[in-house]
């Protein structure tokens, strides 16, 4: 049995498990709740996905609603865009990031935009899972950060969870909302164990303060949040106290909460695997200038990916920001 | 308006040729020793993978004789074949360098170190469905430049199912483009068989729809594929694109990482026969000279072994290096803090 997070005698809600194992849960209990959803893409069914992700569905619910479907990324969002239009609530996948851009024509021409084009009488519910970002040492196209490229897109809702409580329960709310929401989930964190308590998701909205501190903020999301929890840890050893914000959620973004925490520190450090020009640092900073310009100690730090093509698995330390360049960027807004 | 009838004339039957063929002794053993550096490098590869030298492999068992049969009949002087992540009988039978092609594979850099134009393959790529159209565009630039090459383009029965696939049958046909088409179809797409991804079991017949002459082969005979592919290349340079579908069998797993028991039976695995390098070995019927065709892949692969573990150290710069041909202050700029605070300077 698990630990539990409850007082002795109290009936235990949470349950110790792997992001693998609570998304899994999470579909498990939704498609066994909703008879209008449906999970779908290449090798999903017998094999339970490349990451296992959706094993034992097909098993349990059947290949008409587990469904394998052939190789073809546009195909199924083209198929998931149809099926949203009959009023089905679908659970697409494509197998990785990268694979998500032959998909891009359905996606952004099509489904993004649905709801706009009918005037809100054909909503294009469904959530995408993508399997995202890197440190995994995979080959190219299988770790790719295209989070900005998705919040670009007038009408696509993002997430990323980041342990496995928040996939839980942000897999079960994206399906309850009426847009289309793309879903992140860093492959790099899918074995890492923790708890879930499921009769209570928190606040599913908004940011999340992932480490409390008064000295700077670090503003980050998904795999990369570990990071900047333990560089807070370090840096607490110093005496410098960190706040680490988990945005979870990438569009629509927590204003109010970025905000309160950057107005506390005065300081702010973006952390993100996608590349630099035009990622989300950037429309983060803009934010934090307009809404606290002059009430910030130091212009906003960015720390993130390189603009170049997420490299082979050699060289994917010196690409994705870790403890040490994090520690910089801390140590430039700090001296500022 | 007049309606026509209901199929367009049925296009050119190039296979089996009215005469048959015979493959000469002397080519069949040069076919088998590419095909036993393949096997060998499967073999090896997979072991490197355990030993942790690899972070990942997609071994081609079983796929000897369609790649090195299909890539023996290019003409390197004016031909370029597309090829995908599983196709290392091809570079085997262009005799491009396996150490530059491991790298891909060893995580060194994506797409290995070869270069195109010399060793007539595009670089490794995993968007599967890709190469098809790429190889109409080049296969059209030669038509204007009246080079007489072809492009031979390679992707598997799961790849058949993108649209860019079903593009390059059109674009090509719809401009007459010298390109081949060679599908292999092993029957699976990882865990997806055959009847789940290909509706009819054959893309060959959907060439008849794109007005393309097809054919249809045993893909574990070497020398079949050898000859048919010569005939398709030499029509394709004459008149248009053709499609090959090699029919064969993914005897090894998806990649390294892939446990086949969770979707196939061993069972099915023992139906299958003689591997394509069984059979070219009992064509050539010749013991001594096969064991040494097996000694010379063993240290071929041995050196690629060697050339592997000799430390090649990409550096960091590279990565900064080769996004552009003229590098942006922006890139310039990053790769500067990445010295500093990486201390490389
Ligand atoms: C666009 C795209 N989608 C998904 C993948 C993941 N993937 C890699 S290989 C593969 C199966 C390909 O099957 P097939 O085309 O038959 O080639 P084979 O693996 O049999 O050689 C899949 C789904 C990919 N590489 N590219
Ligand atoms: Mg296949």
């Amino acid at each position: 049995m698990t630990e539990t997070l409850v007082p002795q005698g109290a009936v235990p809600t949470a349950q110790s498990l792997s992001t693998q194992q609570a998304l899994n849960r999470a579909m498990r209990d939704i498609l066994a709740s909703d008879p209008k959803s449906l999970v779908f893409g290449e090798d999903v069914g017998k094999l339970g996905g490349v990451f296992r992700v959706t094993d034992g569905l097909q098993a349990e619910f059947g290949a008409e609603r587990v469904i394998d479907t052939p190789l073809a990324e546009s195909g199924i969002l083209g198929m998931a865009a149809g099926l949203a239009m009959a009023g089905y609530r679908p659970i697409p996948e494509v197998q990785f990031d990268g694979f998500a851009y032959p998909a891009m024509n359905q996606l952004i021409s099509q489904i993004a935009r649905t709801n706009y084009r009918t005037r809100g009488t054909m909503p294009m519910q469904m959530v995408l899972r993508i399997p995202s970002y890197g440190g995994i040492r995979a080959p190219e196209l299988h770790g790719e950060s295209i989070e900005s490229t998705l919040a670009h897109v007038p009408g696509l809702k993002v997430v990323s969870p980041s342990n496995p409580h928040q996939a839980y329960h942000l897999l079960r709310k994206a399906h309850e909302m009426p847009d289309p929401v793309m879903f992140m989930e860093p492959k790099s964190r899918y074995w890492n164990r923790g708890d879930v308590d499921f009769d209570n998701p928190g606040d599913l909205a908004g940011s999340l303060v992932a480490h409390e501190g008064e000295d700077l903020t670090i503003i980050t999301w998904g795999a990369m949040v570990a990071k900047a929890v333990e560089v807070a840890e370090l840096a607490a050893e110093d005496e410098v106290s960190i706040e680490v914000i988990d945005a979870r959620w990438l569009k629509p973004l927590d204003e109010e909460g970025l905000v309160a925490s950057v107005a506390k520190t005065g300081r702010a450090v973006v952390v993100h695997e996608a590349p630099r020009t035009a990622g989300l640092g950037a429309e983060i900073g803009q934010l934090l200038t307009e809404r606290l310009w002059g009430r910030m100690q130091a212009p906003v730090e960015r720390v993130t990916g390189y603009d170049v093509p997420t490299p082979a698995g050699d060289l994917e330390d010196e690409y994705i920001p870790g403890i040490d360049r994090i520690l910089f960027g801390v140590q430039r807004s700090l001296e500022y | 308006m007049t309606v026509p009838p209901i199929a367009s004339p049925a296009p050119e039957h190039l296979w089996p040729p009215q005469i048959p063929i015979e493959t000469p002794a002397d080519t069949l053993r040069a076919l088998a020793r590419h095909m036993l550096v393949s096997r060998t490098l499967d073999v090896e590869a997979v072991r490197w993978q355990r030993q942790g030298i690899l972070p990942a492999f997609p071994p081609a068992f079983g796929q000897e004789a369609a790649q090195v049969g299909s890539a023996f009949a290019l003409d390197k002087t004016r031909d370029m074949a597309f090829i995908t992540y599983r196709d290392h009988g091809v570079i085997a039978a262009l005799e491009s360098d396996l150490t530059d092609y491991m790298g891909s594979h060893l995580a060194l850099w994506n797409g290995g170190f070869a270069d195109p134009n010399e060793a007539r393959h595009t670089p490794l790529q995993a968007v599967v469905g890709s190469t098809g159209i790429q190889a109409m565009g080049w296969a059209y630039a030669q038509k204007l430049e009246g080079s007489g090459g072809a492009a031979l383009a390679y992707f598997g029965d799961g790849a058949s199912s993108q649209g860019d696939v079903h593009e390059a049958f059109n674009f090509a046909s719809v401009m007459e483009a010298p390109v081949v088409f060679f599908v292999q179809n092993n029957q699976w797409s990882l865990s997806t068989p055959l009847h789940l991804q290909v509706a009819g079991g054959s893309i060959a017949d959907r060439a008849a729809g794109y007005a393309m002459p097809s054919i249809k082969i045993d893909g574990d005979d070497v020398a079949e594929v050898f000859e048919a592919t010569r005939v398709a290349l030499d029509y394709a340079r004459e008149h248009g694109p053709v499609v090959i579908e090699a029919f064969t069998y993914r005897r090894g797993p998806h990649a390294t990482s892939d446990d086949p028991s969770r979707y196939r039976t061993l069972e099915e695995e023992r139906m299958l026969g003689p591997d394509p390098v069984d059979r070219v070995k009992d064509a050539i019927a010749d013991d001594s000279w096969w064991q040494r065709a097996t000694a010379d892949a063993e240290e071929a692969v041995a050196a690629v072994r060697e050339g592997m573990t000799r430390p090649r150290y990409v550096h960091g710069d590279e990565m900064f290096d080769f996004v552009f041909q003229e590098k942006t202050p922006q890139i310039a700029a990053q790769q500067q803090q990445w010295r500093e605070e990486t201390d490389r300077d």
